[in-house]
């Protein structure tokens, strides 16, 4: 069945990325057909796998020294808009605009 | 000292005097402008590769040279971090991207003397198997220009002849595979994540090396997926690959994902008994749309070993035909996340929008990703949506324990590498290609190397033999993990066996000197 338009609408919110076009979201419906075939595999009693270094290796916790920094220069510098130390993000808490006011691709569907 | 291999034959010509640092740097760098036209190299660090060459050019006047890659030129695939030098991964997202700090690896190898000659083309975001959907354009395969292939092609017409017949790479590490394949560099580093070193080294006629998950630090290569994605390792042959390796391997605190142990460098025996090998081969390898070609290679290397005294016996990995789908799902879920950092607010592309936050994020996106990369965002987003996650990601998780399981059921059963062909065929054309689009693409091609990277296991591309059309086929041997010792030491001895041929390119010729001909006696012909 095909996706919804308030589930493309909500994913382009939490991907902050666009459809851009009709090619855009047949290649979602075709990635979910894909990914359906996993369903024909039984995985009765199996856990999920996070990492294939489950069994080797534990996270260790080191000692709470600074051993680097003092790099502020050096991020700085690959920041387009700076002010001293900061780096300049525009207004937040300004959600994205809905459905009907954005312009989207989806607008239209 | 390593006695055979490319690299300590170059070695030993630095220690000797018969070339400099420089010479073998300038001829790189020359070469590299008269194959221009592969497109397989992004940023070329002239200025810097001179003067790491006239460093070390001093260390071997004071007799110290500083190990067997000093002054040894490299490449490397641009979503490594190389401090002072434009890091792009392809995209525009980073373009102009000046890494402040050196990816572990590529410090390691600026440690030991090798000197960087420029940062090498890929898919955008290494998302891709032809090293066709970078932001600069597709790599073009220096096979396509060879006599073998140009002997094997019928022209259109005789002016449509290089322009329409050229072959891709593979991907995503074309770059460095077509670096290494027209000697402009003596070795280079890829990534791999789904087959991305091994696809792009068979259809360039190339080593390529993907590690144990775990082995090689990632720390300052841009991540893809991280409980997948390695450093690669592509070079003239299986001797260098284990000199890289030993270079590279082991403990980085800088990345809590590579293990503990000890790594000990090692160099390869020659092995001359192989009966107490024993080879599987997997049968669900054998799959839909394999060419007749490769099949019958893969038979053939089969009796190879059989006809000198191994044990082949013929397994079964019956997980196989979903860890496509399995890949296709954990790799878009990470994917979402980690492109999540680009914003644009400390690094890289910064839309012009300033309505607000969320707008500029969604615009510089907007501008910075190609279709593919945004394509996997929102599949992967929708992977992981909490209606989706149990169905989706978890059950990609249990598929991918049952696929790591099939291969430790394997090897406990006495085998002790397995065999299989690494790409469906030879190169395609270019123009082929592209008739279908990157994720169609990377599904059909990365069919039979990612399963490796599902269960985080040593796998290599050993160049066999050219197809009917003049274009290098490889074959993949996979190890078990963390024995890359066996590993190579087995893709070493068929490597000798099978004799793969070297390309012979009309711009090399022009470039001949002593160390190109130090290559040629060195590899096989």
């Amino acid at each position: 069945q095909k996706v919804s338009v308030e589930v493309l609408d909500h994913l382009e919110h939490l991907a902050l990325v666009d459809f851009r076009d009709s090619e855009g979201v047949e290649r979602l419906q075709k990635a979910i057909q894909f990914a359906d075939q996993l369903h024909e595999v039984n995985t009765d009693g199996v856990e999920p796998m996070d990492s294939v270094l489950e069994d080797r290796w534990c996270l260790y916790l080191r000692e709470d020294d600074v051993t680097e920094g003092n790099c502020t220069k050096d991020l700085m510098e690959n920041a387009r808009e700076k002010v001293e130390e900061y780096f300049v993000a525009p207004p937040g808490n300004i959600p994205l605009p809905k459905l009907e006011e954005r312009d989207t691709f989806l607008q239209g569907s | 000292a390593l006695k055979d291999g490319l690299l300590s034959q170059v070695s030993a010509a630095l220690k000797e005097g018969r070339v400099t640092p420089t010479e073998l740097c300038q001829r790189c760098l020359a070469l590299i402008k008269s194959t221009k036209f592969l497109n397989a190299y992004i940023t070329v660090a002239e200025e810097t590769a001179l003067k790491q060459a006239e460093e070390s050019e001093e260390r071997y006047k004071r007799g110290q040279p500083l190990g067997i890659l000093d002054g040894i030129p490299i490449a490397v695939k641009d979503n490594f971090n190389t401090a002072g030098i434009e890091t792009t991964c392809a995209s525009n997202m980073l373009k102009g991207y000046i890494s402040p700090y050196n990816a572990t690896v590529v410090q390691k190898l600026l440690d030991q003397g090798a000197v960087l000659l420029g940062k090498t083309n890929l898919d955008e975001f290494a998302m891709g198997s032809g090293s066709t959907d970078g932001v600069f354009g597709p790599v073009r395969n220096p096979w396509s220009y060879s006599k073998q292939y140009k002997e094997k092609s019928v022209p259109k017409s005789h002016s449509e002849d290089e322009e329409s017949n050229w072959v891709i790479t593979g991907g995503s590490s074309g770059g460095s595979a077509a670096a290494v394949s027209s000697f402009t560099c003596f070795a280079a580093l890829g990534s791999d994540t789904g087959g991305s070193t091994r696809n792009p080294a068979a259809h360039c006629g190339v080593v390529g090396l993907k590690p144990t998950y775990g082995l090689i630090s990632r720390h300052g290569l841009i991540p893809l997926v991280n409980s997948m994605d390695v450093p690669g390792i592509l070079t003239r042959c299986v001797d260098d690959a284990a000199v890289l390796l030993g270079s590279l391997a082991g403990h980085d605190p800088k990345d809590s994902t590579t293990v503990q142990d000890d790594f000990k460098p090692f160099e390869l025996p020659n092995l001359t008994d192989v009966s107490k090998l024993s080879i599987g081969i997997p049968k669900e390898y054998h799959a839909p749309g394999l060419s007749s070609e490769i099949l019958a290679l893969w038979s053939k290397a089969a009796d190879l070993f059989k006809n000198a005294g191994a044990k082949v016996v013929e397994v079964s990995l019956p997980h196989t035909r979903y860890s496509i789908v399995c890949y296709h799902v954990l790799c878009t879920a990470e994917v979402a996340s980690n492109m999540a950092r680009f914003d644009g607010l400390e690094y890289g592309h910064r839309s012009d929008k300033k309505e607000s936050t969320e707008s500029m994020y969604a615009a510089t996106r907007r501008e910075g990703f190609n279709d593919v990369v945004r394509g996997r965002i929102l599949s992967g987003n929708y992977f992981l949506l909490k209606q989706n996650y149990e169905k989706y990601f978890v059950k990609a998780q249990k598929v991918r324990r049952l696929i790591a399981t099939d291969f430790v059921k394997v090897f406990r059963s006495g085998v002790d590498i397995l065999l299989t062909p690494t790409t469906l065929s030879d190169a395609a054309p270019y123009t082929e290609f592209i008739k279908e689009d990157n994720r169609t693409r990377s599904t059909q091609d990365d069919i039979l190397t990612q399963a490796a990277n599902m269960a985080g296991l040593p796998a290599i591309n050993v160049p066999t033999a050219l197809s009917e059309r003049g274009l290098p086929v490889g074959l993949q041997f996979i190890g078990r993990s963390f024995q890359e010792k066996q590993l190579l030491t087995v893709a070493k001895w068929f490597e000798k066996q099978v004799q793969f041929p070297m390309i012979q390119l009309e711009e090399v010729k022009k470039h001949d000197s002593d160390v190109f001909q130090h290559q040629k006696s060195a590899s096989f012909s």
